[in-house]
């Protein structure tokens, strides 16, 4: 299989590497990628994990951006099951299963994410307190290991090994293949209601009660704003909606290029963060949103990463258990608002129960991502914020992480050894590896 | 588009799948045909979820003759009512270095490009003639413009293969079936990944976009992307004495 050498980074466009690629066509030449690659490998999604997950500087990726095919969609008694190949993206299944009354339960904030890095990932939506996790609606993963065999994991079955490949970030070996429960929905729409939320304590308190009283929910949080307007921001909620939208298709715009650095100002910043806020009336309003608008709002602007200029920006993702989020979330935020660059909206979301990946980031409480563009001071502040995630009994998420330290990751990840330890069975001489897994000594020292 | 039937020949190449994957969102009805009859299947599940009428899945090798005819006889079985059209995307392109070491690899690509695309499309010609009404694509490449140094036995067997289509043209003109030959430069398939020198690849979906437009205008010729005619006047204009000593 000949390899291309290519610039990587992940959508936070830092860092970035070098390294060669694999682009397989077809199921049979995956295999020959792992046979020809001498060195340590990893299967590459959309690259839409923000740090050097989906990077392999010291070895090759294996870009599955070929194998996106449909495989089979059936229904028995009330369960429908959707089979695909893993560089399928997530949109592109919602396109097929919305107009037909199904969906996917769990999306994260991008439909461009394959299926492969949606479990590699164990990845959460807008809706984990009612429906866990996107690992909890995998039927069954296909896996290429190590040795070159092909294995069938299932949580019954096999549940070490599907539990270290749920959230496992691609150390276990490639996913080829997964099969899918799906949800039934009513219509291709979601009855959507916005209210502000004028500081931190009104936003928590909205958030805790839309736990039980709506399926989705997610904050929009001004992450510039200060002082007794801490935290205020956009309060959206949502259920799905017995009636319809008329579907226009949307426009796709684009940030033609690198935006210059004093676009992203602060001052410039402050100012969308507030024309957001005010956007939504007073007393708030309710509309009914198409399902992939409300689910990949920032879909509709391809290259938006581009917005923070060619030094890319790092993304931030922890959660706090809910009772030490009020403090923790403030003090993140202050470090944050002190640090100087500025960050557009934040976004605040509870999580529920925890699932049974190894790896796997959710835990219940609440969870504030944002993102801070890159400069000279963002290692400094990243590690402040891992600071103060781990003073709060809080993680990190990896989707995001291109700064953790390996100890703090440790003390997040109470059951980092078991999935080492399982991660070394099934690739006993470590043939899978990230820039990521080498920084975090995910396999282990 | 649902009552014709489009024949994929070498359905596992991506530009054919980007092909079946267009026309299927149309409803179109779809024989897959090629050697990895696995893909194929896979590839057929797909189509239909992606809203083909029917696909069937047939196998081939284009360096067995008698799989040619096989496959040609299995049509009628699968011919709808609006009839047949013809997507033709296989073809062979080994190393030149490796050819020229190995004439039987040499022969090998011949065979696969140019002698077992010439031997199908004769045999379903009578049926496309029947037709009275069909679209055939075929895909050949810049390479067949001119033999080069650094790929001749490939490129002749792609100049083959525009010189049998001309003909083919003018005769399936008689039936009103149109021929479009489509030369492409390079394409971003496992053919041109990795490969130096490649500066733009021509992404499936957009060639696939490009070569259904042209053949239900039925053109006869075309590069895809355009650009690449006006780089190939250049190499065809090149006089022999100087163009013997360029390694292109
Ligand atoms: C705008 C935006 C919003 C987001 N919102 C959310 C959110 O709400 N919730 C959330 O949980 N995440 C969110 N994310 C993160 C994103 O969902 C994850 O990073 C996801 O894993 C990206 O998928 P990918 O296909 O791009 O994977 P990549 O970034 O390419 O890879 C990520 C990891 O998955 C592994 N991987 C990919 N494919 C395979 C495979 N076939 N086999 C084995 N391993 C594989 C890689 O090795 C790597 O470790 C968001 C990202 C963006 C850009
Ligand atoms: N990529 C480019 O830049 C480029 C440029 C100009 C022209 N083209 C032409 O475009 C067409 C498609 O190429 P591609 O880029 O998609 O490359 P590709 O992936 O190599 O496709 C070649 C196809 O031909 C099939 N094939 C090879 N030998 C065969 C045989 N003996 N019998 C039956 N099928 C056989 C292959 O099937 P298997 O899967 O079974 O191997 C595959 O489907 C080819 O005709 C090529 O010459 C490509």
């Amino acid at each position: 299989m000949r390899r291309k050498n290519l610039l990587l980074s992940g959508w936070g466009r830092f860092p970035s590497a070098k390294s060669d690629a694999f682009r397989p066509e077809k199921l049979s030449e995956i295999a020959a990628c792992l046979r020809d690659g001498d060195g340590s490998i990893l299967a590459r999604g959309a690259g839409r994990s923000y740090g050097d997950q989906a990077l392999n500087s010291a070895g090759a990726v294996v870009l599955t951006e070929r194998l996106d095919r449909f495989l089979s969609l059936e229904t028995e008694g009330s369960t429908s099951t959707l089979t695909v190949e893993a560089g399928i993206s997530l949109s592109a299944i919602q396109r097929l299963l919305i107009p037909r009354g199904l969906m996917l339960p769990v999306s994260p904030g991008t439909g461009f994410a394959t299926v492969g890095g949606a479990i590699a990932n164990d990845i959460h939506g807008k809706n984990h307190d009612a429906d866990g996790s996107f690992g909890a609606h995998v039927a069954w993963i296909d896996l290429l290991t190590a040795s070159g065999d092909v294995r069938r994991l299932t949580p019954d079955e096999t549940p070490r090994d599907f539990w270290a490949t749920v959230g496992g970030a691609g150390l276990t070996g490639i996913i080829l293949a997964a099969a899918l429960r799906l949800l039934k929905i009513p219509s291709n729409a979601v009855a959507l209601r916005e209210e502000r939320m004028p500081d931190l304590a009104a936003f928590l308190n909205g958030l805790r009660a839309a736990r039980a009283a709506a399926r989705f929910s997610v904050g929009w949080i001004d992450a510039l704003a200060s002082g007794d307007r801490i935290g205020r921001g956009i309060l959206e909620t949502a259920d799905l909606s017995a009636e319809g939208v008329a579907i226009t298709p949307r426009k796709a715009k684009a940030i033609p290029l690198n935006l210059p650095t004093f676009c992203l100002s602060r001052s410039s910043v402050t100012l969308f963060n507030a024309a957001y806020y005010h956007r939504i009336p007073r007393a708030g309003r309710q509309s009914l949103r198409a399902i992939e608008d409300f689910l990949y709002p920032l879909d509709a602007l391809a290259h938006w990463n581009r917005l923070y200029g060619k030094l890319g920006f790092s993304q931030f993702q922890a959660v706090l258990p809910d009772d030490a989020a009020e403090t923790g979330l403030r003090a993140l935020l202050n470090a944050v608002g002190q640090g100087g660059t500025a960050s557009f909206l934040a976004v605040l979301k509870t999580l529920g129960a925890e699932g049974s990946g190894l790896l796997s980031f959710p835990q219940p409480g609440f969870t504030l991502a944002l993102d801070l563009p890159r400069r000279a001071e963002t290692e400094a502040l990243l590690a402040r914020l891992e600071a103060i995630t781990l003073d709060h009994g809080g993680r990190i998420y990896l989707a995001k992480d291109s700064a953790l330290s390996a100890a703090g990751f440790a003390r997040m990840y109470p059951r980092l050894a078991e999935f080492q330890a399982i991660a070394a069975e099934m690739d006993p001489v470590g043939r899978f590896a990230s820039d990521q897994s080498r920084r975090l000594n995910l396999r282990g020292a | 588009m649902a009552d014709r039937t489009w024949l994929i020949l070498g359905a596992s190449s991506p530009i054919a799948r980007a092909f079946a994957r267009l026309v299927a969102g149309q409803g179109a009805r779809l024989v897959l045909a090629g050697r990895d009859t696995d893909d194929l299947n896979r590839s057929a599940a797909d189509l239909r979820l992606r809203g083909a009428t029917a696909v069937v899945v047939e196998s081939f090798d284009a360096e067995d003759s008698a799989s040619l005819d096989a496959l040609a006889a299995s049509l009628p079985r699968h011919a709808s009512p609006g009839g047949l059209d013809v997507f033709l995307a296989f073809g062979l392109m080994p190393e030149q270095k490796a050819m020229e070491a190995d004439p039987a690899l040499a022969a090998r690509c011949l065979t696969a490009t140019f002698l077992g695309a010439a031997h199908l499309l004769l045999a379903i010609a009578p049926m496309l003639e029947a037709g009275r009404a069909g679209r055939v694509i075929v895909l050949g490449s810049v390479a067949g413009d001119r033999g080069r140094f650094s790929n001749y036995v490939y490129g002749s067997a792609k100049a083959g293969l525009a010189a049998f289509c001309s003909g083919l043209r003018a005769r399936l003109y008689r039936s009103g079936v149109t021929l479009t030959f489509a030369k492409p430069g390079f394409l971003d398939t496992g053919m041109t990944w990795g490969l130096p020198g490649i500066f733009y690849a021509e992404s499936p979906e957009r060639a696939a976009t490009t070569l259904l437009r042209a053949a239900l205008k039925g053109k006869e010729v075309l590069y895809v992307p355009g650009f690449w005619a006006l780089i190939m006047l250049i190499i065809r204009s090149v006089p022999e004495k100087i163009f013997k000593k360029l390694s292109i």
